[in-house]
């Protein structure tokens, strides 16, 4: 579904790479967790996925099709397969909850029909089936949070990126949209969500996946935000370098 | 459904920066007005040599008893002299360049006098004796009349040769200046057209960049999220084309048939199917510029 062979990033004007030398694979259907502090490489890592950035070095397959290949014609077409949520929503502010998620599909080309019959369907999943003529300025955080993952998902993508996506909202908010998540993993999307809720990933035991200056250093199937156990994929320097890194709590979860 | 959803992004996109569009449309109607106005100038002027080289260029002024002027002596050309004359005009080396020759004998040239010059005071003395018999001259290149000048000029009864196009050659240096003023203003005024139009879309991009934004996060085309934009410049631009038509044909309707018509001066002027010719020229310049400028300003909000 996903998979990065050596990616290194570096951005312009800065030596330290974004990610360096990462290498991983995600499954279709899997729920993966991005931890690691600001900084690490969660965005970066999302933005690759995306074909917002170009990877300095090493390749990257998704959905069975080498970004490095993809004409900027295609990209958009691309992208379709993908849904995207942000931390701060992103949603017109003009438009209403139906106009927000019915842009998504008109700007791609979809008929009015479709329009018609699949952004109520969505609505009622996301729970907001009687909401659909409010602005986002007239609903709460977690409603518009809603909002932005009925538009990431309306047209079924594949893949559901999520950029910390309960990073603005309270703790039982975050759960409601987590179960959301959830249930959007269950019907077979990949969900791939950066985030530095501990209680949340603690709590889901999914993959987690967590990135320090760039670098992998735990891959685990059912992990919690901070490891319990020895790292599964761990690189050599990465791996040394651990105890140096200060990851607060380490000790005390190790015993528990 | 698409394309009512452009032409209402269209719409609102012109909506919202009302006042920069209307700075466009006003730039690009003056500078296509002077486009236009260098295009029909252009035209006058192969008009005008056009009409010029159709009569005759150079004449041949024989001598009267009253001229001293040239190889006269107060002694009107004789029949001789003015066989001979032809007959040089007729030889070999100066005929092939002549396409055709007519003689004006003292009262053709009176009669030709009497109507252009019936109103002035003083052309009551002139009798046709006063006047030169006048060979006239059509050239097959016009600018060859030196030639004729000099194998004619020295000949016996021959008072001078004048090169009609000496008396043309300031006009039509007048005309091309002021083709050419036109046309640079245009340049100056076009480039201020297409600059404008850069940054109005710029700007109407960034007004919209929230939707900018999400369409090219869910996957809109290129295509689909430019057009709207390349269509907002054009329109803009073809509203200035539009008034500088509108001003082009009324400049000939009113100015070049209305006033310099009624003047009756002795010079053919350009008509509407001249103005006819320059309004698509003036369409297709400003649809082709706005959509380029605005493709290129647009271009950078695409990057992926």
């Amino acid at each position: 579904m996903i998979r990065f062979d050596h990616i290194t990033k570096l951005y312009k004007g800065n030596a330290r790479p974004a990610l360096n030398a990462v290498t991983l694979e995600i499954l279709r259907g899997e729920f993966v967790f991005l931890v690691g502090a600001s900084g690490s490489g969660k965005s970066s890592f999302l933005r690759l996925v995306l074909k917002e950035e170009n990877p300095s070095q090493g390749q990257i397959h998704v959905l069975g099709q080498n970004l490095g290949q993809l004409t900027s014609r295609k990209v958009p077409y691309f992208r379709r397969n993908l849904g995207v949520v942000f931390q701060d929503f992103r949603l017109l502010p003009q438009k209403n909850v139906f106009d927000n998620v019915a842009f998504s599909l008109q700007v791609i080309g979809k008929s009015k029909g479709f329009i018609q019959e699949a952004v109520p369907d969505v609505l009622k999943m996301v729970g907001l089936a009687g909401k659909t003529n409010r602005l986002p300025h007239e609903l709460s955080g977690g409603e518009q949070q809603r909002v932005a993952i009925a538009r990431a998902i309306v047209n079924k993508p594949a893949i559901l990126l999520a950029d910390e996506p309960t990073g603005n909202l309270d703790p039982s908010t975050s759960a409601g949209i987590m179960t959301l998540l959830e249930r959007i993993s269950q019907s077979g999307t990949t969900v791939i969500m950066a985030t530095h809720d501990a209680g949340i990933v603690d709590q889901m035991q999914r993959r987690v996946i967590e990135l320090v200056s760039g670098q992998i250093v735990r891959d685990e199937r059912q992990g919690g935000y901070q490891t319990q156990n020895i790292p599964l994929q761990g690189f050599g320097p990465a791996s040394v370098a651990r105890s140096d890194l200060g990851i607060a709590g380490q000790a005390d979860e190790v015993g528990r | 459904m698409r394309f009512g959803l452009i032409m209402s992004e269209v719409g609102s996109g012109l909506r919202r920066n009302i006042s920069m569009v209307v700075s466009v449309v006003l730039v690009t109607f003056i500078s296509l007005t002077f486009v236009g106005a260098a295009i029909l100038l252009q035209f006058q002027i192969g008009q005008m040599k056009g009409y010029w080289n159709d009569r005759a260029q150079v004449s041949v002024y024989m001598c009267t008893d009253s001229s001293t002027a040239g190889q006269c002596n107060l002694v009107e050309a004789t029949k001789a002299q003015k066989a001979g004359v032809e007959a040089q005009l007729k030889s070999p080396a100066l005929g092939d360049l002549i396409k055709s020759v007519t003689f004006e004998n003292h009262d053709q040239v009176y009669k030709n006098y009497k109507t252009y010059f019936k109103d002035t005071t003083g052309a009551d003395f002139i009798t046709p004796a006063f006047l030169s018999e006048t060979f006239s001259i059509n050239l097959k290149d016009p600018s060859k009349a030196d030639v004729i000048r000099e194998s004619v000029a020295s000949l016996a009864g021959v008072e001078q040769v004048v090169d009609q196009r000496k008396y043309l050659d300031p006009i039509f240096a007048a005309l091309n200046a002021a083709s050419l003023t036109a046309v640079s203003i245009a340049m100056l005024m076009l480039v201020a057209a297409v600059l404008l139009i850069a940054t109005t879309i710029r700007l109407s991009a960034f007004s919209r960049r929230r939707e900018l934004g999400i369409m090219r996060l869910v996957g809109a085309s290129n295509r689909f999220i430019q057009t709207p934009f390349i269509l907002e410049g054009v329109i803009a631009a073809l509203i200035g084309s539009v008034l500088a038509s509108l001003a082009v044909v009324s400049i000939v309707r009113f100015f070049v048939q209305g006033y310099l018509g009624s003047q009756s001066l002795d010079t053919p002027f350009i008509g509407m199917s001249e103005a006819y010719v320059v309004v698509p020229i003036l369409l297709v310049v400003g649809a082709v510029l706005a959509a380029t400028s605005a493709s290129f300003a647009i271009s950078r909000y695409l990057k992926v």
